[in-house]
């Protein structure tokens, strides 16, 4: 089993592709040296640059071009470098590519991936720090990833690439450095598999990406408090494990949902919907939300850090749901 | 390459020796003249109500769409507009399918889930019409990127109107066309309007798309897109020279739209002489004085528009009896595996 850093485990998941399917090829800006996080290092070198070709600053040209090389055969990956410059090329993602099958009815096949550095924690300010996964749930039409280990980095980016409609790749650029195990030899991981990174009956907690781990490290806290906690690692916002949601809260009666964006209409709200729609009889308190806060990511560390889940703040929030409920008072204790 | 000028048009009087067999001349004059009646046959029924949503008729640019498709091989793609159902026929989509989408009928081309403005026949070659204006030009380039990866020699045509000029997507789209050498030809159908306002009242230059080819190094060149011969000339070489490796082109074709914006805009702020003026210039009537001087009696070029307006209407008929699509389809087709599903 080899030991690969996030970074690492993207141009793993790239080279493991585009060796098995030559129909697989990337595009975006400053590919070919391998980026801005380096995360498609190498790939020049071994696959040429005929499939690993640099783009203008152009994410309308990238993103479309994907496209249509995607409806004339190929399987491209294309490079947003930031997923806050997702703004930019949005048309094309949630009016051309979210609808084109659909509105052909059926005509168009649209393979292609999306990919690029999300999310905030390492000071690099509100225009390169969103967590934007949540600006695509609500578009029919997009399967959303977000991987928080370097083996599922491997494991869900080679199926976006082998899947057949179009998927975002949200990747947490605080993770890249991270390293841990992966397995060897070719590694796929199914969309829509949620993964149960810790078990207990008290409470669930769920996260996504960065907040996975967030919630790993609550999870670990709360044990010292003598709470077990199920900690649910979505892996994938559509297809939704939303089973494997309502299983876990149905055994532990607590739910803890713990996003990276800022709450109002995150998919927290959409996970607590769910919940209590389908498993309100077996909640024995409150859902709790902790989510980022509702103003634009400053950079100043204590300002970022002030506005942002963080393991305490989840450790409060699921503190707070053990204990005697407060006659008029339902408010989520983590939702900032 | 440098920013050339190069403006062609043809002399109704005089054919060419490329397109001077009549047996050409009167395929793309039936085409133009059955397009003219599709699209005015839609007009009538969207007035009566029986199509659903806006529709944008391409009448008056129908050279285009033919002269265009005419230089196409059945492996090459085209994408277009919104104002696409010319396209699409252009390419050999099924007129009853096209007019099945229109009306909301069983059997819609895209089977009732893209309308007017997204017909698509993708078995034609025919990528789509995209209603977002600009929006499909980065998609052409990626069309034109796949034949290059795949090692054919297949060539993207991308008709757009002049309004697309002023957006972003189409100076990305181009840029990366001329940076990368694609195999496409851009298309702009200057019908002299963006909408409703004149497209001279919102560029600086005199030509929406010429003007601005020297800026990715193409050239500038601008044919009369009413003349379907020069079209066909003009956008034959171009798909030449794509095929062969020279890259893209950007031609600006002369035309007019001889009705409103949709067919809810009886385009009344067009200038009546204007209106009457272009209306001596009906890409029809030239391609009909094309044939009349090559020797086609006038009453056999006379009834290709009986035959053709019976066609039509026999169409309509049958389309209008069809029936509605099952509303449990419109769960369909969203996935790859059919579904619409988002969770388990």
């Amino acid at each position: 089993m080899a030991q690969l850093t996030y970074r690492q485990a993207v141009a793993a998941a790239l080279a493991q592709e585009m060796e098995r399917d030559p129909r697989v090829v990337l595009l975006g800006e400053d590919i070919s040296s391998g980026g801005v996080f380096k995360t498609t290092l190498g790939l020049r070198e071994r696959f040429g640059e005929r499939r690993v070709r640099d783009t203008p600053i152009s994410e309308q040209a990238i993103v479309g071009a994907a496209m249509g090389a995607a409806m004339a055969g190929l399987r491209p990956v294309a490079e947003i470098m930031f997923s806050d410059f997702y703004a930019t090329c949005w048309d094309q993602v949630v009016n051309e590519i979210a609808k084109a099958r659909y509105m052909t009815g059926g005509q168009l096949s649209l393979p292609l991936v999306i990919r690029g550095a999300n999310g905030g924690g390492l000071g690099f300010g509100s225009q390169h720090s969103q967590a934007a996964e949540n600006w695509a749930m609500c578009v029919p039409g997009l399967k959303i990833v977000a991987p928080a280990h370097p083996a599922d980095m491997l494991g869900l980016l080679a199926a976006a690439i082998r899947d057949d409609d179009p998927v975002l790749v949200f990747e947490h650029k605080a993770l890249y450095g991270g390293k841990a195990d992966c397995p060897d030899g070719e590694h796929v991981v199914p969309l829509g598999q949620a993964a149960l990174r810790r078990t207990g009956n008290d409470m669930t907690l769920v996260g996504l990406g960065l907040t996975a781990g967030t919630c790993e490290r609550a999870a670990d806290t709360l044990a010292g408090h003598g709470v077990a906690a199920d900690v649910l690692d979505l892996r994938t916002l559509v297809p939704l494990d939303a089973a494997a949601v309502l299983a876990s809260v149905r055994r532990t009666g607590r739910i803890v949902i713990v996003e990276e964006n800022p709450g109002q209409l995150g998919w927290g709200a959409s996970i607590a919907a769910l919940v209590a729609e389908e498993a309100f009889h077996h909640l024995v308190s409150p859902v709790a939300r902790v989510s980022g806060g509702n103003v634009p990511l400053p950079v100043a560390a204590p300002l970022e850090a002030e506005v942002s889940v963080s393991p305490e703040r989840v450790v409060a929030a699921a503190l707070g749901l053990l204990r005697p409920a407060t006659a008029g008072s339902i408010s989520a204790p983590g939702l900032i | 390459m440098g920013a050339e000028e190069c403006t062609v048009t043809t002399d109704a009087s005089t054919s060419r020796p490329a397109d001077s067999g009549t047996g050409t001349a009167l395929r793309l004059y039936e085409r133009m003249v059955f397009i003219r009646h599709f699209l005015t046959k839609v007009d009538v029924l969207y007035r009566q109500g029986r199509v659903r949503g806006p529709a944008h008729l391409g009448i008056g640019q129908e050279a285009i769409a033919v002269g265009g498709a005419s230089v196409l091989g059945e492996h090459d793609q085209s994408i277009g507009t919104y104002r696409g159902h010319a396209h699409a026929l252009a390419r050999g989509a099924s007129a009853e399918a096209v007019l099945r989408e229109l009306t909301g009928r069983d059997g819609g081309i895209c089977a009732g889930k893209g309308g007017s403005m997204h017909i698509t026949s993708a078995e034609h070659g025919y990528y789509g019409s995209y209603a977002i204006v600009g929006a499909h030009l980065p998609i052409a380039c990626g069309l034109a990127w796949a034949n290059v990866l795949h090692g054919n020699d297949r060539v993207t045509m991308c008709f757009f109107g002049d309004g697309a000029v002023n957006i972003g997507a189409f100076h990305e789209a181009v840029n990366l066309a001329a940076v990368w050498q694609l195999p496409v030809v851009f298309v702009c159908e200057n019908n002299q309007y963006m909408e409703y306002t004149p497209i001279a009242e919102v560029i600086p230059v005199a030509r929406p798309a010429a003007d601005r080819a020297a800026g990715y190094g193409l050239d500038a060149v601008v044919v009369d897109g009413n003349d379907v011969l020069a079209v066909r000339e003009v956008l034959g070489e171009a798909v030449a020279r794509a095929r062969d490796g020279g890259g893209p082109a950007l031609i600006e074709a002369s035309t007019y739209r001889m009705c409103g914006h949709s067919c809810a805009d009886p385009g009344a702020y067009r200038p009546a002489e204007e209106v009457a003026d272009w209306a001596t210039r009906d890409p029809l009537l030239r391609q009909a004085g094309v044939l009349a001087a090559s020797g086609v009696a006038e009453a056999d070029i006379a009834g290709v528009s009986a035959r053709v307006a019976a066609e039509v209407d026999e169409l309509a008929a049958r389309v209008l009896a069809a029936p509605a699509p099952n509303p449990a389809t419109a769960w369909t087709d969203m996935w790859s595996d059919g579904t619409s599903t988002w969770r388990n």
